[in-house]
């Protein structure tokens, strides 16, 4: 019976060209309208490292006050002292302070120009914090970190680009005009939003290139990349800045359970209290733990790009829908004669329901191919609203794929509930005997 | 006049169709009000001017690679003269930023180095005493720095300048009923005053974002050139030379020192590439609107038209009758464009509300301004007379009814 339904419905969409193409159309355009920023908002809103997003904590000390800061939250980022503080306490199982530094792997062909990429600078607990996962070698550990030592992890493209992808493990790269030991290369490796500098970044960036051991940036004197920004003037040259008040260290710990995160948010208010006893911090201890999701959410890294246009599409996925109610209304109700005569020969409502949900789901099938072909080309557009680093996250996937199928025919489905049912209603008397 | 009355009877044996027809208009006008009025937000924004001349003028962000912060004074110098020699170069510059650059440098300008607040937060640009003929800022009242002005400092060393030169819209934040030329500020916490020497027409802060609209146009030039490891060239090419120089000027800067790079995507650009990419979220937005408004008013077009021909289908014989018992065929036009009108009013009426109403929800969830009324006045229009136009062919398909319908299949 399906198959014959299916067979009527296709003729009957035949027989009236141009409105079958309105409904086609309304849901194609609904359906890619909606698909397309949907596939952003996903990207954007996505969790970048579901297995441990839980027990990474972004750590915040107010070391502004509540003059300085907004909404009495404290600054996202922390200065060096506070997170030497808190690296040299060592509370947490792992922890990690770390920034971004814009560094230039400088070919050892003359001929070449060095190119920049990347690169943070961070400990060495941040590879088995984040999940890095290694092609070859390993991270650095923490003998490495305290001698502040010439050591880089890089990755696979890097590796495949200087070394034609041979193992580079115990060689060397320069960076910046100075050489460093390569202790290990990353496979590939691209959480995005690139939480753990969220600050930095916005949320979204290429993939990080290199690693190198914070203790050796802040010896070089490297600035950060990133934001500075300082409530007061720090005075004058590196050593004033670096123990000035202005922020730019994001900072990482790794709590595996409730009571070591307690613990450990205990442990930062006893440290703000200390700060406050000794006439640094001149107001109550105010210090925030997040995880990565609760993170994300405060830096809102989903642009508000993604959800207005998300929410106009679904507006637009709603028009469409009405207007698919409509027409399908105006179409069922025109075979009322046709109906009646079914019903007369011993019809059920229910095979007249039947009947004409599988119709719907025809004109919804086609309103979702089309929708499928405009998705594909939205997605492509999509580089026209948002940067590229967003952008390139959005993709027509399988998942997609058979969502925007299933949106569109589940839509047109519930479009067709009602005049469905009106169609059901029909008096075969009433007809049979107006005719 | 139309006799309303039994058209609303009559509308009352079609209560779903007239209730879609006119929910479909009061959605349809929500969201297009809203898609209007960010489209006009966000062109409104990327029309501001930057206060510079925009045509040939080219941006090259250099990052030197492997040399000391404190060194990187003499090689900058020795760019500058080469780029200012070069073939096709009126003038050029190195200032740590320019206008829709991206990132920059702010800081907060007070009367008073004691005061808690500042008057206003200010972009800065370290520049010398091209900066003016290279960026085509308008000097309104006071002088340009003189070339004995300009200091060279490493960028963590920089102290106040003692000579500033300010835009018009931060001296009126300043001295509201004066001028600030002549007048001392103080740029950063410290008490060094610097003082007012000259006042520029217009002048764009480097960011684009809303988060710098309250001082997008309050920028202060020092005369100082920033040592260290980043930095931007502005150039200004002699009038159609804009192209050439785009392809010499970063091959001569790598054959004057190879140990530099710039970025890919923000490296060597042309000003009209700047300002793109400045405003690429924003023109994006408004294209991405101004296509859904197109599409949503085509839709509900073709939904009415759709409902409407059935209507016209269901009643070709009481049409037929009335004309039979003599309405003319304008009287039957009249009849549907009435009708159309009734349901219109009713939708764009609830439309009104509903266009407010996600307003102000947007307001608190997006940091967006409140709908202006006559954006609801304009669409309520745009949709009335779209239902009108969308009905006009099938009404006057019913004009043409016969009246010998009336008297077939009875």
């Amino acid at each position: 019976m399906f198959a014959y339904y299916l067979q009527l419905g296709l003729r009957s969409l035949q027989r009236n060209p141009v409105l079958t193409a309105l409904m086609v159309m309304a849901i194609g355009f609904g359906v890619a309208a909606s698909m397309t920023t949907y596939s952003v908002f996903l990207a954007t809103s996505s969790n970048p490292i579901p297995q441990k997003s839980s027990q990474l904590y972004a750590v915040q000390v107010d070391n502004w006050g509540p003059e300085d800061s907004d909404k009495g939250e404290p600054p996202d980022s922390l200065n060096y002292t506070d997170a030497m503080a808190l690296m040299a306490a060592h509370r947490a199982p792992r922890q990690t302070a770390l920034y971004p530094v814009g560094v230039s792997v400088v070919p050892d062909d003359q001929s070449q120009l060095p190119s920049p990429e990347s690169t943070y600078a961070t400990y060495g607990d941040a590879f088995a914090m984040f999940d890095v996962p290694f092609l070859h070698g390993s991270g650095w550990g923490a003998a490495e970190d305290d001698a502040h030592a010439a050591v880089a992890v890089i990755s696979r493209v890097l590796n495949d680009k200087l070394f034609r992808g041979a193992n580079s493990v115990g060689r060397q790269i320069n960076l910046d005009g100075r050489n460093y030991r390569i202790t290990g290369v990353m496979d590939s490796w691209d959480p995005q939003p690139l939480f753990f500098d969220a600050v930095n970044t916005s949320g979204f960036s290429d993939p990080v290139q290199i690693f190198i051991p914070f203790t050796r940036a802040v010896e070089l004197k490297m600035a950060t990349a990133g934001n500075n920004n300082c409530n007061r003037d720090p005075g004058l040259g590196w050593d004033a800045w670096l123990h000035s008040e202005c922020i730019w260290i994001q900072y990482w710990a790794e709590l595996p359970d409730r009571a070591q995160a307690v613990a450990y948010r205990q442990y930062l208010h006893g440290y703000a209290a200390e700060q406050q006893r000794a006439g640094r911090f001149r107001w109550a201890p105010n210090v925030r733990l997040s995880n990565v999701e609760q993170w994300m959410d405060h830096l809102k890294v989903v642009p508000p790009e993604a959800k207005i246009s998300l929410l106009v599409a679904l507006g637009f996925l709603l028009i469409c829908l009405v207007n698919t109610v409509g027409l399908l209304l105006a179409k069922f109700m025109r075979r009322a004669p046709e109906i009646g005569v079914r019903r007369a020969l011993g019809a059920s409502r229910k095979t007249v329901y039947a009947q004409f949900l599988i119709e719907a789901a025809t004109v919804g099938l086609a309103g979702g191919a089309l929708g499928l072909l405009l998705t594909g080309v939205g997605v492509l557009c999509v580089g026209l609203v948002f940067d590229p680093q967003i952008a390139r996250l959005a993709t027509l996937d399988l998942s997609l794929i058979a969502l925007t199928l299933l949106v569109a025919v589940l839509s047109t489905v519930l479009a067709a509930f009602y005049p469905t049912w009106r169609a059901a209603q029909v008096q075969p008397a009433w007809q049979l005997k107006s005719n | 006049m139309l006799h309303i009355k039994p058209i609303v009877v009559a509308l009352k044996r079609h209560k779903a169709g007239t209730v879609l027809i006119a929910l479909q208009i009061a959605l349809t006008l929500a969201i297009v009000c809203n898609a209007l009025f960010i489209i006009q937000q966000r062109i409104g924004r990327l029309s501001r001017p930057t206060g510079m001349v925009e045509s040939n003028l080219l941006a090259i962000q250099n990052r030197w690679v492997g040399v000391d912060d404190n060194a990187t004074g003499p090689l900058i110098k020795s760019d500058l003269q080469a780029l200012r020699q070069l073939a096709g170069v009126e003038d050029a510059i190195s200032t740590n930023s320019f206008p829709l650059r991206g990132g920059g440098w702010s800081m907060g300008v007070r009367h008073d180095p004691d005061a808690k607040k500042p008057v206003s937060s200010a972009a800065i640009y370290a520049v010398d005493d091209h900066a003016l003929s290279t960026m085509g800022a308008k000097l309104i009242a006071g002088r340009n720095f003189r070339s004995d002005e300009i200091v060279w400092v490493e960028q963590k060393a920089y102290a106040a300048s003692p000579q500033i030169i300010i835009t018009k819209a931060l001296s009126d934040k300043l001295y509201p009923n004066g001028s600030a030329l002549g007048k001392t500020v103080y740029i950063t916490d410290t008490a060094r005053p610097s003082t007012v020497i000259g006042i520029v027409e217009h002048l764009q802060v480097p960011w684009s974002g809303t988060w710098s609209d309250s001082f997008s146009d309050c920028v202060v030039l020092v005369p100082t050139q920033l040592t260290g490891n980043f930095g931007s060239y502005l150039i200004r090419s002699k009038p159609g030379q804009l192209a050439a120089i785009t392809a010499t000027a970063p091959r001569l800067l790598i054959k004057n020192n190879r140990l530099r790079t710039f970025s890919r995507d923000r490296g060597v650009r042309t000003f009209e590439t700047v300002r793109a990419q400045a405003y690429k979220s924003d023109r994006g937005i408004a294209l991405l609107m101004g296509v859904v408004c197109a599409m949503l008013l085509a839709i509900t077009a073709a939904g009415i038209v759709g409902l409407t021909s059935f209507w016209v289908g269901q009643r070709r014989r009481q049409i037929g009758v009335r004309r039979a018992l003599g309405a003319t065929r304008h009287d039957i036009l009249g009849y549907f464009l009435t009708e159309n009108l009734l349901i219109g009013i009713a939708g764009v009426v609830i439309g009104a509300l509903l266009a407010i109403g996600i307003n102000l929800w947007m307001v608190t969830q997006f940091e967006m301004a409140r709908l202006s009324m006559t954006y609801v006045a304009a669409g309520v229009v745009a949709l009335l007379l779209l239902g009108q136009g969308a009905v006009l062919a099938p009404a006057l398909r019913a004009s043409r009814v016969s009246p010998v319908e009336a008297t077939r299949s009875v």
